[in-house]
């Protein structure tokens, strides 16, 4: 740039003044609720309550189910409008496109809660140490005491047998799958796909053919079989999922050091995998845990605690609840809900175990990428 | 599992000769009429390449022209992918490597080989990272807490990490990540070093740690190594080998090799001047 009047311009030269500056501690908050939005949302839900008491008058409509659903679109279509009026149509739409996606996750986590809460109340007033430790054969229809010792006994015994026989084959299947990429790996995974949408009640129907009816009678074994024919493809598919997070390279490392196939299976991959395998095969002793169709047709019911799974009639809890839930007393419901309380505490508590054994694996992994 | 030295024991490699080079035996690598497919596609096309004992040899030229399936023919790694295929010979010290009386897990042994990104073994700590090659091919190692050193000293890493080697592999950083695949290949004590761009995800300060390294390493082994870059083609190799495709989709050739002086300054083929002043590519 040229000046015209042969001066150079004078700029103002910035002074940078060392002023101390308040540097907060952390990152800073944004609010993410304004008292207007709050205003808002307050004023769409208790539109939503009024209209919907109008339409249940007015149409004298008694189910609490159809006035929520006409208070929650009530609610939806006020909240638009407040938004709207206050912002733009954009805005307006993006708020209440949130407001239904928030709706759906909350609706999820309420049915599993509402779910437990009901399991809790029905369920928890029976259970005592007692419950645990007493079986139901020197227990009356209509007395107290009695419990669960027989169906936790069963339970263990029938699930741990399938999963004793389950996890090694589904990890090794799952190898032949996804590290040996075999000539036949395509009808395996065809083979693994068709069993994993067997109904449950036709893997127990199977064994019942074979076995049960073929002159060995109920036993817990018998369970486990038919339980196993259920676990199995669940848990060899997601650990040929675990498998494939396995990164590439370190195969290709391992080969390149000279080692043969077997040797990176072993020592490298299932090592690395081994979180996430743990993972797969808690998921499968939850479903194992919960099957009921099957066990139905393969173990029959015993009252009395039966530890010997190979020989008669052996109870478990999934088919106890069953048992218990459809007889008339209520004393009798009361120890089905509570049994049933005990069978989702447990699986429960798998789940909170696979995350968490899950999820460090992941970490250690991402840091491997 | 290993067992491993105590984080500060005396330093034993003064006294005894070196494991590493007691009967180190740099091998020559020749590449006869080399070809590569990838199911119909051909990527590489009839390659002449000698690659001399105790030499370094750079293979340059632009991406995709078969610097890298070229190496990995060295070691038989190329047949690892699915519907890859080969033409020709690689011959170590006169023996064909694809010829039958060695294995792909032999040759791998004696030829091993560096990846462009570092990959260190998740569950296993920086020792048994280090050991790593010798329990996969089923290698008992009397000393072992030696030996891990030596490797680590080989590779440049050994003063970082030596009150940590039971740490794992992935608490290190890029660049000595890196150092520890090269102390875990030196470790299997391979005749000949392939480097697939060692040092591409490296900062400039582990690039020229892991140079000095492959020149120390020189003298024991013999070294190939791909790169990108022209300024480390031209400080860390002997020799040259420049591989171009003559348009899209044709196979891969080497258009010119020899000493990296005389690649550099005065190539016979005018595409390799063009190609190492940067006129192309």
């Amino acid at each position: 740039m040229t000046t015209t009047d042969g001066a150079p311009p004078t700029q103002p030269v910035p002074v940078i003044v060392d002023e101390p500056r308040i540097i907060d501690d952390g990152p800073r908050r944004r609010p993410r609720f304004t008292r207007e939005g709050l205003t808002d949302m307050v004023s769409a839900f208790l539109t939503g309550a009024a209209g919907a008491g109008i339409v249940r008058t007015a149409l004298g409509w008694h189910g609490y189910l159809g006035t929520g659903i006409w208070w929650y679109i009530i609610f939806l279509v006020a909240y638009y409008l407040l938004q709207r009026d206050g912002a733009s149509t954009e805005v307006g739409l993006d708020r209440v496109v949130t407001v239904v996606i928030w709706s759906a996750g909350v609706l999820v986590v309420a049915v599993l809660a509402w779910m437990l809460i009901f399991l809790v109340v029905r369920g928890a007033p029976r259970l005592s140490p007692g419950f645990f430790t007493h079986d139901m054969s020197k227990t009356g229809p209509l007395d107290p005491g009695g419990g669960v010792r027989a169906a936790i006994v069963g339970s263990a015994e029938q699930v741990g047998l399938a999963t004793v026989v389950v996890v090694p084959l589904a990890i090794l299947t799952a190898v032949y799958l996804h590290e040996l990429k075999g000539r036949w790996s395509t009808l395996v995974r065809f083979a693994v796909n068709a069993l994993a949408g067997v109904p449950s009640i036709v893997a127990g129907l199977i064994v019942y053919t074979v076995w049960v009816v073929g002159g060995h009678g109920p036993s817990g074994a018998a369970g486990s079989a038919a339980l196993a024919i259920l676990m199995l493809p669940f848990v060899t598919r997601s650990a040929e999922e675990v498998l494939r997070t396995v990164p590439d390279p370190l195969r290709e490392a391992s080969l390149a050091l000279g080692s043969p196939q077997w040797r990176v299976v072993v020592q490298v991959v299932l090592p690395t995998a081994l979180a996430g395998l743990t993972t797969s095969a808690i998921l499968g002793v939850a479903l194992g845990i919960g099957e009921t169709a099957p066990l139905i047709l393969t173990t029959s019911y015993s009252n009395a605690t039966v530890t010997n799974p190979f020989h008669g009639p052996q109870s478990s809890l999934a088919y106890f609840v069953y048992t218990y839930v459809l007889e008339p007393s209520k004393t009798q419901n009361q120890r089905g809900y509570s049994a049933l309380l005990v069978l989702v505490i447990l699986v429960l508590v798998l789940f909170v175990l696979a995350r968490y054994i899950g999820g460090r694996s992941r970490r250690k992994l991402r840091r491997s990428r | 599992m290993t067992a491993l030295v105590p984080a500060n024991s005396p330093s034993q490699s003064d006294a005894k000769p070196s494991l590493l080079r007691e009967g180190s035996n740099p091998a020559t690598l020749s590449a006869i009429g080399l070809s590569a497919w990838f199911g119909k596609r051909k990527v590489l096309e009839r390659c002449d390449l000698l690659m001399e004992a105790r030499k370094v040899t750079a293979l340059i030229g632009p991406s995709g022209c078969g610097k890298s399936t070229f190496l990995r023919i060295l070691n038989r790694m190329h047949e690892v992918i699915p519907g890859a295929q080969i033409g020709g010979r690689v011959e170590l010290d006169g023996i064909d490597i694809y010829g039958g009386s060695l294995s792909p897990t032999q040759v791998r042994s004696r030829i091993g080989m560096v990846f462009q990104k570092p990959n260190p073994f998740p569950a296993m700590t920086i020792g048994q990272n280090v050991l790593a090659g010798l329990k996969l091919s089923g290698t008992s190692t009397p000393d072992k807490g030696r030996l891990i050193e030596e490797c680590l000293r080989g590779a440049g890493l050994w003063e970082e990490v030596k009150d940590r080697l039971n740490e794992g592999g992935m608490s290190l950083s890029g660049g000595q990540q890196q150092r520890l695949c090269i102390a875990r290949a030196l470790a299997v004590r391979p005749q000949v070093l392939l480097m697939d761009e060692p040092c591409s995800a490296l900062d400039p300060i582990s690039t020229r740690v892991v140079e000095e390294t492959i020149s120390t390493l020189a003298h024991d082994i013999t070294i190939v190594i791909v790169t990108h870059n022209m300024q480390q083609a031209a400080r860390v190799s002997d020799r040259c080998a420049l591989f171009l495709i003559e348009g899209l989709g044709t196979p891969g050739r080497i258009v010119e090799e020899g000493p990296t002086a005389k690649v550099f300054e005065n190539p016979d083929d005018p595409r390799t001047l063009d190609y190492v002043t940067g006129r192309f590519g």
